[in-house]
């Protein structure tokens, strides 16, 4: 019977062949945290933050990689455990710009920290994904601040010559998700590890900026980096997490019909991401459904109805005036020259609901099966 | 499509043809590019332009323009010479297989080297290689439907799907892409001349009257109305009065602009109904501001149709209203009530005549989409169709000679015109060209060319261009690249300033009534 038993924190489960040990564990809703594991691309185990201790194993166990098997036994928070991930989220907070709350507030040095920073960034506020970071979640999990060691300077300045992303390689920990997010899930195939060691850096084409590589903009890597090393150009600074509710729909574009959550600000569509676990799309988008929303708050957009007159000219007016002239001339088209002479042209665009409504219309009202869109166009 | 996108990463072979993926359907070329990546899979791509997808491809033949019936006929010979078919399904599922093998017998590979250029050898590899597949998996859009004898290439698509058993099984399949957001589903509730919701045809008498009982109407038609292409020419005549247009810029997307734009503008009344005013909608009578995807709830079928929710985050800007309530509105005031609570009510009536979405509500897809056929609400839909039998029960194998396209080119106008869109805009621009970054990714009209034609009209990179065909004629900017292939030239139809269907040719496939914008002849000058 139990051939594949495996104990996590104290409890048994079963298991599949081939299961990590996060698999399980997250299967049983135990959390093991992680930083650098991406869905649907293999675990390369770069971050270290998943260690857990398998008893009888000389050192600690990534979970994200490690099989599970039968009969092991883990501890996913024990001393041991808790006292590594401390050390690797110390060693990831020294390594840049990390001037969220989490650096030793009460330090003298925080100030001269925050100015270096400031002077950086460009902007007196904290970190652009306060409140929306895995780092600083976890920091606050396990109750570490950045002062445990000296801030290393980050060799490579902020990258913002394209339209849409912002690479600020001051916070990059070098995680490898937006690597993964490139090359094993959308397969652009645009950006790789570069150099070594202390100078190791995400580099695109040669280490050239993304908008002279084969960058698509789909901004993949956005939605999977867990800091603030990737965010769009046009949310930075300007959206943060506690002011934007989320409205799951589906993208306007193209017939793949993403799943999307548009961020609302006051009003306002503000920041687009993908619906992750949920087909067709898991979570990708491309750069017209992440970064093409623009044409919602436009100044350019109709907003009231208008008729022309004689003399050419549109002029504005109620809905009740267009539309009592447009039931007045149809009607009067259906009744001398037949319903036949109309046509309604609806859209691949409008709702399903919208275009029943439209060929309704003309079947029910104008008596024509002239009704078609521009789908074969 | 007939299969799911998912479905894409279970077939072993892929065949991609006239679809530049990458770039007008970007998440779903990633299923592709993982499943040739890190499952294995074999691509093929057939296009003539050297696409991106073409560098993951095992094998890419480029076909001369207009010549798809040829190769795919070619490829069929091959199979079924080497007995390489799926003689079982053929046998159990399929019609007319003998008139199929007769037809090809003649598309031998030299032959269709002769016609489409591709190499005899290369053909045969290929319809090995697609034979060979457990799962082969076709996918296909505009650069296969947009001619002449689009729905021609289509049928052979599925002739050759049906002569590997490629129907009915998961990672196989015929798959359409859809280039606009919900084509799939404006289809499906009745958006068509010939067919009221779930393709109910109008001209069958019990479809007509279960409609007049629904709609509590008499007198609908049951005559078969007009295409939209063929609607605009009537116009031109005055045989045709008012069009009430929602969400379209026939103005931009139609071919042979400058004969639309005539037409349009002898008609007696026009109603655009529309988010912007498009170059359309300047030549409406009454323009009608409508609510934007953002700004409405209601449901979208994709392309693997799938139906989706589309939810409401922003409100309308001014006084702008949904299409729906627009709609209703002016049917109220016409004499026929229609008046509904909200665009759930309107899914509630559409279920109650559209089999297919009978068993599909707002609840159930909260959270994820269905597939239709959902005939009852305890049905799970149906991500694979034809799985058991096909709807006319055997699958009709049709026997399709080749007919050249409508215009070739000449003396006067050497090249080749095909065109397509890039991937930072969209459609005729409406909503992309209001995004800066994507415009600044893609801001202008230009004219890809190989640079060994280029160099016969002494034109370098970057210069401008005038390319004229027998309808128009546009000014744009020469880009050289490696996408080109010599004797064509590609301009994407995005751009209303250079619009390419200035150039296009207006002759329809006879059935889909879709026009040829993949291929028509024109010639280069350098502009002044
Ligand atoms: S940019 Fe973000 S996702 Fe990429 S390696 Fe750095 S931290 Fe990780
Ligand atoms: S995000 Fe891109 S691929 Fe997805 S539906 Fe929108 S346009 Fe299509
Ligand atoms: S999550 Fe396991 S090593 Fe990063």
């Amino acid at each position: 019977m139990s051939e594949n038993r495996i104990v996590i924190n104290g409890n048994d489960f079963s298991f599949e062949p081939e299961e990590t040990i996060l698999q399980v564990a997250s299967r049983n809703h135990i959390d093991i945290p992680t930083l650098c594991h991406l869905k649907g691309a293999a675990p390369t185990g770069e971050c270290r933050i998943c260690m857990v201790e398998v008893e009888g194993a000389q050192a600690l166990v990534a979970a994200c990689s490690g099989p599970a098997e039968n009969g092991m036994v883990v501890q996913t928070e024990s001393p041991k455990v808790i006292e590594s991930r401390r050390m690797t989220l110390q060693l990831m907070l020294s390594s840049g710009n990390h001037n969220c709350a989490v650096r030793g507030s009460d330090d003298k040095d925080w100030t001269q920290f925050q100015l270096a920073v400031q002077k950086e960034d460009g902007s007196p506020q904290l970190c652009p994904v306060w409140g929306d970071c895995r780092l600083q979640d976890l920091a606050y999990r396990y109750q570490v601040s950045g002062e445990r060691f000296p801030k290393t300077d980050t060799p490579y300045p902020m990258e913002t010559v394209n339209p849409f992303i912002v690479r600020d390689f001051s916070r990059c920990i070098l995680c490898g998700r937006c690597v993964q997010a490139c090359n094993d899930i959308q397969v652009n195939q645009a950006i790789h590890f570069g150099n070594r060691g202390a100078a190791t850096k995400i580099i695109a084409a040669g280490d050239r900026p993304l908008k002279d590589s084969d960058c698509v903009f789909c901004g993949e890597c956005v939605q999977v980096c867990p800091v603030g090393a990737l965010v769009e150009k046009d949310a930075k600074y300007k959206v943060r997490p506690w002011e934007t509710k989320k409205v799951r729909t589906t993208c306007s574009y193209c017939g793949v019909g993403c799943q999307l959550h548009l961020h609302v600000k006051e009003g306002k569509v503000v920041k687009v991401t993908g619906a992750e676990d949920i087909p067709p799309n898991y979570g990708s988008l491309c750069v017209k459904g992440r970064f093409g929303f623009d044409f919602v708050n436009s100044p350019e957009r109709l907003t009231t109805p208008l008729i022309r007159e004689e003399d050419g000219e549109f002029r504005e007016a109620s809905w009740d005036e267009a539309i009592d002239l447009v039931a007045k001339r149809l009607g009067e088209i259906k009744e001398k020259h037949g319903g036949d002479t109309f046509g309604m042209l609806t859209s691949a665009r409008i709702t399903n609901e919208e275009n029943y409504i439209a060929q309704k219309f003309a079947r029910a009202v104008m008596k024509t099966n002239n009704v078609d869109h521009c789908a074969r166009l | 499509m007939t299969n799911t996108i998912g479905c894409i990463e279970k077939a072993d072979v892929i065949l991609v043809t006239g679809s530049n993926t990458t770039e007008n359907h970007p998440v779903l070329s990633s299923f592709v590019k993982r499943a040739v990546t890190f499952k294995n899979a074999r691509l093929i791509v057939v296009d003539p332009r050297r696409i991106k997808l073409t560098s993951f491809a095992h094998q890419w033949m480029r076909q001369n323009l207009g010549t798809d019936v040829v190769w795919i006929n070619g490829l069929m010979h091959v199979i079924i010479k080497e007995d390489l078919y799926d003689r079982e399904f053929v046998a159990k599922r399929t019609d007319g297989f003998d008139e199929l093998r007769k037809l090809v017998e003649k598309f031998t590979p030299e032959h269709v080297e002769e016609i489409t250029g591709i190499p005899a050898q290369q053909l045969i590899d290929v319809a090995r290689m697609y034979a060979g597949a457990k799962a082969g998996s076709i996918l296909y859009c505009m650069g296969i439907t947009q001619h002449t004898h689009g729905t021609d290439n289509v049928k052979s698509l599925a002739n050759l799907a049906m002569l590997c058993g490629n129907l009915g099984i998961e990672g196989g399949g015929v798959n359409p892409l859809r280039g606009q957001n919900n084509v799939q589903g404006a289809c499906d509730v009745g958006g068509l001349p010939n067919v009221f919701t779930a393709y109910q045809p109008v001209t069958n008498p019990d479809a007509v009257k279960k409609m007049e009982e629904a709609w509590g109407v008499s007198g609908l038609s049951d005559k078969v109305g007009l295409k939209v292409t063929e609607m605009l020419p009537k116009a031109h005549d005055g045989e045709f009065k008012a069009l009430y247009i929602i969400g379209e810029n026939p103005l931009v997307s139609d071919p042979d602009l400058n004969h639309a734009e005539q037409c349009i503008k002898n008609l007696e009344f026009l109603v655009v109904q529309d988010i912007f005013m498009t170059e359309t909608a300047r030549l409406a009578d009454v323009v009608l501001p409508s609510a934007c995807f953002a700004e409405k709830e209601g449901t979208f079928a994709n392309t693997e149709r799938r139906v989706q929710r589309v939810r409401k985050a922003v409100d309308p800007p001014g006084q702008a209203w949904d299409d729906w309530k627009i709609t209703c509105e002016i049917a109220t005031r016409m004499g026929y009530a229609m008046s509904y609570e909200s665009s759930e009510a309107i899914h509630e009536e559409i279920r109650t005549v559209t089999p297919s979405y009978a068993g599909i509500t707002y609840p159930r897809i909260e959270e994820e989409g269905i597939h239709w056929p959902c005939p009852a609400e305890d049905h799970p839909g149906t991500p694979v169709l034809h799985t058991a039998q096909f709807p006319i029960g055997k699958g009709k194998f049709h026997a399709i000679d080749y007919i050249p396209p409508a215009e070739n080119t000449d003396e006067e106008y050497p090249m080749y015109l095909t065109t397509g869109r890039v991937i930072y805009q969209y459609h005729t621009g409406t909503m992309t060209r209001k995004t800066e970054g994507l415009n600044e990714r893609a801001p202008e009209s230009f004219v890809e060319i190989s640079p060994k034609d280029a160099g016969q009209y002494e034109l370098k990179d970057g210069d401008w261009v005038q390319v004229a065909s027998r309808r128009g004629d546009i000014t744009a900017r020469i880009r050289f690249s490696d996408k080109a292939v010599e004797g064509t030239v590609f301009i994407p139809f995005h751009f209303a300033e250079a619009a390419a269907n200035r150039l296009t040719h207006a002759a329809l496939d006879p059935v889909s009534g879709i026009p040829e914008y993949k291929v028509c002849a024109v010639k280069l000058s350098k502009a002044a």
